[in-house]
């Protein structure tokens, strides 16, 4: 009788978490529809009407309820920033996908990432490029994303706890350099260990508004050019002389 | 229902009501600081009009309940001994439940907890506001005496509180302010003639509180300063650590060591800098706002400086005599040094900083504060260039907000008597022939703060009678700031040739000068569009005016009278945000503004629901002028705020130290309205009460509008270089001549509805905290959009409606 009831549990408990799994799928699958009709408003500004296929499909892989805490999972699919714990946020889904496709990985890429959080942008790129390396500053946080990116068998994700300010120079240089930390400025390391060709971008802001998004590129020259994007269509009228 | 009679040879507690009106009022004032530490400033407005709503549902509570006067004193000193219980509890839990105020816009389900916020924080302000309304009632043939002792104990409180928060750290004066509650309970007891084991049960709660507060977790009795402010995030850094703490009125100064991820702060560095940011302490302000202080080391370690745009001054000319306005860390005295300038003024208003500069930090520093070039004036920038005649080659104005906060929005609220045209004016009449007047700003997207500025400097130049501002006007931009330069005189081809190399080298934009051409606009951090440039031209061409009005943002110049540079929002853009909401638009919310609008809504609906509903159908029973009577004390709640806030912000230009002006003006208005309400209740007796109301009122009248115009001229300007004492007790007579007759109409009313009905006293009291409660916050409101001016002429006003309301 006790096996019974045992297997009962069992088969409950299971379809349960199939039913959460399919429901997180579902609501997945509507934020990226969200996220491309959003794209598709402020096309204008982002100066393309969709984002990378491969971004947004990377977008709808990666469980980004597996990667906040607890009691945000409700949350998770939810085009808005969650707080993480630390004083530390998650950015928008909007942004990251934003902020991922000006990045412009490619399968061969090396990406370095300053400020591991939750670990989800690291997610999405290791989707996306051969390898990510991601530091984090925060002891707890860095931890709970190793073990959490471990869990979910992202294993091209190399993570550290420490100062990112020097990049991490034993795998530079990098096609691309993600700076999620708040910083008063782009440390002048991190501009050295970019490859020719290669793109930088920092979002600035305060920890739940996204103000800008900060594109660096270094040509193949090595000069850098930055451009400030704003990821909303809200331009006010300048033009008045 | 009618009050028994009571016995009558008790002796009113005049000196415990001062005491917990000092208490009270103290309280409130740490309250704002409290929360201006662990949350933001705009908090402080919530503190306001908690503090009386707790006031305004006293009212209620003993409207409904007046039996409980009969037991007075037992009800009273329980009252005292409640706040001294709940003072600081309430505090502690209520920063627990605090939200940040950015998550409101992601998540409205917050707004509870901020609700939750307010009812625990107004239940300290219910129970002293309780006490104090049930002497009034009790002693209602004493109405005036008591009022008296309420507001001079109110006045004294503020001065005792500003005093105490030089002393003590902001957590442990609300500490020592809860065992105050009880002192007053003591003195209550004593006045009330209360028997010995009375005595004894109170002395016991005292000494039981006393050990709670030993023996309790100092987690528990600790600060919790939100984890979104720069300090909490500094110190989620491995092994980085507040090394030493310093409190004054003017904020809490936290320095933060960081040994193994070093502190380096450098914002807006130019991204072609290839150079080191030097090792550094950071001193955090209120938990934000870091200031570094670098380490001493050879010159070069300073180059990093010279990549900050705001080093483009030194480019140009040679500058020998400047002075930095908030000199802080020492960041722009350094950058002086570093291009070998002979003499520095270094202005630092906030003496703990000073200290710490030339005292814990001095070695650390090299001395900096202590350089035979620099000459160290501790006093406010605007009062100290008003007193001296010197002119300089460049008067540099420090950047001291935060870039989150500032991001945010959050700063909407905060008065700044930096950025008005008649300071820019201040400072631009202290320029040497050819000298330059710099400013730094966080670059917002789309421009905010630096086109403000730049349409500031516009009018003032105008209003200077300069023909061609557009000649004056340099301004640049990197990635995080811009800096304007205004120049005592026209930008040469030189300048400009040389401003153009600095910027090319730091891959800094130039984003105006007379006569720029548009392809060199947006060059190195391209933008859209050239929002800086175009929005300059707008400025300076003839259809401004059209441009200021259709601009998103509020980019109105800022004046004294209307200080709110940070006030960037505008109605019309609200549906366009909301729509975008989730599409990036946020940041583009200017949340502070809606956070006063949203504080105003809900203190009118919690005073709707605590306060006039409970009331309604127990003053319509009433046999007296209901409308006559609500109008009255509505009026005079409204009117005794909008004054004094009013005329703070005008002897702040005064008195110029903040601190000293609101010590000043709090105390005053307060002390001087309690001697008010004491000659009102020697003079009733030769007079009639609405001839006495009526002759306030004139007065108040006269004065005020005499004030708001000639004030400046007649007083203001000829004593600006005066002694401060001499500044003082010319304000305290100028105050105590107005806030005299403001403090009789209220005790009036009291003593008048007294004689009609009594047990209408703590529905008034209840109808003026309620009308206190809007006030507060709509002064701000008005002021933002109108300027203070009117803000004072409206409370004239109504003061004449409620004299002529006064039969009731």
């Amino acid at each position: 009788m006790l096996k019974i009831i045992c297997i009962v549990l069992f088969l409950v408990y299971s379809s349960i978490g199939i039913t959460a799994e399919s429901d997180y799928t579902k609501q997945r699958k509507e934020l990226i529809n969200i996220i491309e009709g959003d794209v598709r408003a402020t096309s204008l500004y982002l100066k393309k009407q969709a984002l990378d296929r491969r971004v947004m499909q990377a977008m709808n892989t990666v469980p980004r309820h597996a990667l906040v805490p607890a009691k945000q999972r409700k949350n998770a699919y939810l085009n808005r920033p969650l707080p993480i714990g630390f004083g530390q946020t998650i950015s928008q889904p909007y942004i990251v996908a934003i902020m991922t496709d000006l990045l412009n990985p490619q399968p061969d890429h090396k990406v370095l990432e300053i400020g591991t959080g939750s670990g989800y942008q690291a997610a999405i790129l290791s989707r996306l490029v051969k390898e990510v390396y991601t530091i984090e500053i925060i002891e707890s946080l860095g931890k709970r994303a190793k073990k959490d990116l471990d869990q979910l068998g992202y294993y091209n994700i190399k993570t550290k706890i420490g100062d990112g300010y020097y990049g991490w120079k034993q795998h530079a240089p990098f096609d691309g350099i993600v700076v999620t930390a708040a910083a008063s400025h782009v440390p002048p390391p991190l501009i050295k260990q970019l490859k020719p060709g290669g793109h930088m971008i920092i979002p600035v802001g305060s920890n739940f508004l996204t103000q800008q998004l900060l594109l660096i590129s270094k040509n193949q020259e090595g000069a850098v050019t930055t451009e400030q994007i704003l990821p909303v269509r809200f331009v006010p009228l300048t033009g008045g002389h | 229902m009618k009050i028994n009679r009571l016995p009558s040879d008790l002796r009113a507690p005049r000196f415990s009501v001062a005491l917990i009106s000092a208490t009270v009022l103290a309280y409130e004032v740490l309250l704002t600081r409290l929360f201006s530490i662990v949350q933001w400033h705009h908090f402080a407005y919530m503190v306001i009009s908690i503090a009386l709503l707790g006031f305004g549902a006293s009212g209620t509570f003993l409207a409904l309940w007046p039996q409980l006067v009969k037991h007075f004193k037992a009800a009273y000193v329980i009252n005292l001994i409640l706040f001294g219980i709940f003072a600081l509890p309430c505090f502690l839990l209520a920063q627990q439940l605090a939200v940040h105020p950015e998550q409101l816009l992601w998540d409205p389900a917050q707004m509870l907890r901020v609700t939750a916020v307010y009812l625990l924080l107004a239940l300290p302000f219910f129970f002293a506001a309780s006490a104090i309304a049930l002497a009034l009632m009790r002693f209602n043939e004493m109405v005036p005496k008591i009022y008296a002792a309420d507001l001079i104990g109110a006045g004294l409180g503020s001065i005792a509180i500003i005093s105490l928060l030089y002393l003590l750290f902001p957590i442990d004066a609300l500490k020592l302010l809860s065992v105050f509650g009880i002192i007053a309970a003591v003195v209550a007891v004593i006045e009330l003639r209360f028997k010995w084991y009375n005595v004894f049960i109170i002395s016991s709660i005292s000494l039981l509180m006393l050990f709670t507060f030993q023996v309790l977790p100092i987690a528990w009795l600790g600060l919790s300063i939100s984890p979104y402010k720069a300090l909490s995030q500094q110190l989620n850094v491995i092994n980085a650590h507040i090394e030493t703490e310093s409190t004054s009125p003017l904020g809490l100064l936290s320095i933060v060591a960081s040994p193994t991820v070093p502190i380096r702060h450098a914002p807006g560095l130019s991204l072609n800098a290839n150079v080191k940011v030097p090792e550094q302490r950071g001193i955090f302000i209120d938990g934000d706002g870091i200031t570094p202080i670098d380490k001493n080391g050879k010159n070069e370690v300073s180059a990093y400086l010279d990549n900050l745009t705001t080093a483009l001054p030194y480019h140009l000319n040679r500058l020998e005599n400047i002075v930095v306005l908030g000199a802080g860390g020492g960041s722009l005295i350094r950058q002086a040094l570093y291009h070998d300038t002979l003499s520095v003024t270094a202005v630092e208003l906030d003496q703990q900083i000073v200290k710490l500069m030339q005292k814990d930090y001095r070695d650390y520093s090299g001395s900096l504060y202590d350089h035979d070039a620099v000459k160290l004036v501790v006093d406010e920038a605007r009062g100290f260039l008003a007193r001296n005649t010197q002119r300089y080659d460049l008067i540099q104005v420090a950047l001291m907000d935060s870039f989150a906060a500032s991001s945010a929005g959050l700063y909407a609220l905060n008065e700044n008597y930096l950025y008005t045209v008649e300071s820019l004016r201040e400072f631009y009449t202290h320029l040497s022939e050819g000298g330059y007047l710099g400013i730094s700003r966080w670059v917002k997207l789309p421009p905010r703060d630096a086109l403000k500025l730049f349409a500031t400097a516009i009018e003032m130049l105008r209003d200077l009678g300069v023909a061609k501002p557009a000649d004056h006007l340099l301004l640049i931009r990197g990635w995080q700031t811009s800096t304007l330069l205004v120049k005592n005189g026209q930008f040469t081809k030189d300048e400009i040739a040389k401003a153009k190399n600095f910027c090319d080298k730091r891959a800094f934009d130039l984003a105006f000068y007379a006569g720029m051409p548009d392809s060199l606009a947006n060059r190195y951090n391209k933008l859209p569009e050239a929002f800086f440039y175009n929005g300059a031209q707008s400025l300076l061409s003839t259809s401004s005016k059209r441009f200021l009005i259709d601009y998103k943002f509020n980019i109105e110049p800022a004046t004294d009278d209307q200080p709110y540079f940070f006030y960037f929002f505008k109605w019309k853009s609200l549906p366009e945000i909301f729509s975008l909401m989730g599409r990036g638009g946020a940041p583009q919310l200017e949340s502070g503004y809606l956070i006063l609008i949203a504080t105003l809504m809900q203190a009118v609906l919690i005073s709707i629901l605590l306060i006039v509903l409970p009331l309604w159908k127990r003053m319509r029973e009433s046999s007296i002028g209901l409308g006559r009577m609500t109008g009255y004390f509505t009026l005079l709640g409204f009117a005794f705020f909008f004054i004094e806030i009013g005329f703070i912000q005008k002897f702040i230009l005064f008195l110029h130290h903040p601190i000293l002006a609101v010590a000043t003006i709090l105390s005053s208005f307060l002390i001087f309205a309690g001697l008010g309400s004491y000659i009102a209740s020697r003079w009733q007796k030769g007079l009639a009460a609405r001839q006495l109301v009526s002759i306030a009122v004139i007065a108040i009248g006269i004065l005020v509008v005499f004030y708001a115009l000639f004030l400046s001229k007649i007083v203001f300007e000829p004593l600006i270089a005066a002694p401060v004492l001499v500044k003082v007790a010319v304000s305290l007579l100028l105050i105590g001549l107005l806030a005299t007759p403001m403090g009789m109409p209220f005790p009036l009313g009291l003593a008048r509805l007294a004689e009609k009905t009594k047990d209408q006293i703590p529905s008034a009291w209840a109808i003026n905290g309620c009308a206190s409660v809007i006030s507060a916050i709509l002064a701000t409101v008005i002021a933002i959009h109108f300027g203070f001016t009117l803000v004072v002429l409206l409370a004239v006003t109504m003061y004449f409606l409620a004299a002529a309301m006064f039969e009731f």
